[in-house]
């Protein structure tokens, strides 16, 4: 997986959450909480989503590192891979 | 034993709060199964039929309309949460509501959807509050509810802005009326909530009123793979080291659950509790009784063979009335107390062109006293609901445009009423305690470990504050803990 499909993963998730929010133009280094309304349980749904859909696994202690698109596809996108390599 | 059905997660109740709570945790995969012991879901807010007719009960109007282009408010927040689209609802809404104050409703408060209107109407008659006014707002626009907050008295700071007692009255009116369980004060935290939900943000229905919210809550529980089991009441839970191992149902059935969420109010899931058999663990903490709830109404229903516009009733969506300068939000020592009340028309609301309901209705609901109700011989019953129902519909037209007595009865095809004993009998709210006890449990825990409490006495009122509930509960309790 590349960073960019990893993005569209994160966004896909975002969409369903918040259908009421534009997403056409987020800017991918920037907070997401600067530029759409997600509160605190709306960021705990990306993470149970990013389990549901893909088994992948945000530690709370970690749930900082998808304050931003880029932020969030440098710390998924080897998750993703390491996960495909396993299977 | 083996037999057992075993689910992640049983909830006990198929109320707003309860699907809520199931939608959550079906939706991340959870097993679960809801347990209702009616017949029909909904819980407080459900509806019934009599010839041929759907009654609403409970649902007057949807609180906390989100306007176009507002910040995501609660309701927002909660469709989010339960992946409902909030076209799915249908929301219309309400023309005008008003605070009706004095014998005939001289004082009067207007509010619509857009909070401006209520301000102008505070700043034309209390002129000198309306900057109090306007900084008490602001603090409620300001106010972040907090399950750990404790108590504050409402009325304290309202005072604290407000100069002046029927200011003060006309705000908290609308506010205990729509879901205080305590008499005559609220919490702060909740006075907030409240008035989020009916004076910055606003009534709307559906077209076909409380149905259709729960036909969309229970297509969406299902989809996401919940089961439901209705007419199968919860009658007892074994527990085993501080913790629920089965619930046991109406039925004598046992089934068994990692996690119990109970929607059935505060004294109804403590005498629960009560009921497992097995004796707590040494050491364990007294329960701690739950006081049950002194609040509940009585209303009258008049089904209209015409649209009440017709009859000049056609500007008000929802009055909220007294015929004093002080509101007695207590327990009457009478059945009723017809001096204060909810009108509500459902035909005034903006469904839109061509979409008028089939027929007239008039709702009134007062204060009312349960034990009056509860154990009269059935035709006593009857005779003083025939009686009441007179006393509060005449106490009601007081604040509506004057119609004659004889036209008003010609135009009236059928008519129903509900009374205390009714909530209890259908809901199994103790004492039809409608926003349950006066002591809240903000945390939703209970005795017993993996048992928690959503709904009314968990602290969120109204429609919206029930699914919030069931949400925050699964959250907390279900799906954090993985």
């Amino acid at each position: 997986m590349t960073q960019d499909q990893c993005k569209a993963a994160v966004l896909a998730i975002i969409a369903d959450i918040a259908p009421d929010e534009d997403l056409s133009d987020i800017k991918p280094d920037v907070r997401l909480r600067d530029q759409i309304d997600l509160d605190s349980m709306d960021f705990l749904d990306i993470v149970m989503e990013l389990r549901k859909r893909h088994g992948i696994e945000v530690p709370e202690a970690e749930y900082g590192q998808l304050a931003s698109l880029d932020s969030c596809a440098e710390y998924l996108t080897p998750k993703f891979n390491a996960l495909a390599a396993k299977s | 034993m083996n037999t057992r059905a075993h689910y992640d997660v049983a909830i006990i109740g198929a109320g707003v709060s309860g699907l809520a709570a199931g939608i959550r945790v079906a939706h991340f995969g959870r097993r679960v199964c809801i347990f209702e012991r009616h017949n029909a879901p909904g819980g407080l807010n459900s509806f019934y039929s009599i010839g041929g007719r759907k009654f609403d009960v409970g649902l007057h109007a949807v609180t906390n309309y989100p306007r176009a282009g507002a910040r995501p408010g609660p309701l927002i927040r909660l469709l989010r949460q339960l992946r409902i689209d909030r076209d799915q609802l249908g929301l219309c809404e309400q023309r005008q509501s008003r605070i009706a104050f004095g014998p005939r409703g001289e004082e009067s408060l207007r509010f619509t959807n857009d909070f401006t209107v209520f301000e102008g109407e505070v700043a034309r008659r209390f002129p000198a509050q309306i900057d109090g006014f306007r900084t008490l707002a602001q603090l409620v626009r300001g106010h972040r509810y907090s399950q750990e907050a404790p108590f504050v008295s409402a009325r304290e700071v309202v005072r604290r802005h407000i100069g002046d007692r029927l200011l003060e009255e006309m705000l908290l009116c609308p506010l205990l009326m729509y879901g205080s369980a305590m008499e005559n004060d609220m919490d702060f935290g909740q006075f907030a909530l409240l008035f989020e939900a009916v004076l910055l943000e606003g009534f709307a229905r559906p077209f076909d009123g409380v149905r259709p919210v729960l036909r969309v809550l229970l297509d969406r529980y299902r989809e996401a793979g919940g089961e439901r089991r209705m007419k199968c009441g919860v009658r007892s839970l074994v527990s085993e080291a501080g913790r629920a191992v089965a619930l046991v149902l109406d039925s004598g059935e046992e089934v068994t659950a990692d996690h119990v969420i109970s929607s059935i109010g505060g004294p109804e899931t403590a005498a629960l509790v009560a009921s497992a058999s097995a004796p707590e663990p040494a050491g364990a903490a007294p329960q701690a009784s739950v006081p049950v709830g002194r609040i509940t109404f009585v209303e009258t229903v008049s089904v209209l063979d015409r649209q009440p516009a017709e009859l000049g009733w056609g500007d008000d969506t929802i009055v909220f009335f007294n015929d004093s300068d002080r509101l007695a939000y207590e327990r009457p020592e009478a059945q009723v107390d017809p001096r204060s009340g909810v009108i509500c028309i459902p035909n005034n609301f903006e469904y839109g062109p061509g979409r008028i309901l089939p027929e007239g209705m008039l709702r009134v609901t007062c204060l009312a006293n349960y034990d009056g109700w509860a154990r009269l011989p059935e035709e006593t019953y009857r005779a003083d609901k025939r009686k009441w129902f007179e006393v509060v519909q005449r106490s009601a037209r007081r604040f509506l445009p004057r119609v004659d007595e004889a036209k008003l009865a010609a135009a009236t095809v059928a008519t129903d009423m509900f009374t205390p004993r009714t909530v209890e009998k259908f809901t199994g709210h103790f004492s039809g305690a409608i926003y349950g006890s006066a002591v809240k449990n903000p945390g939703g825990v209970t005795p017993l470990a993996n048992v928690y409490l959503c709904g009314t006495d968990q602290g969120m009122l109204g429609i919206v504050g029930a699914m919030l509930s069931g949400i925050a509960i699964a959250n907390q309790h279900v799906l954090r803990k993985g």
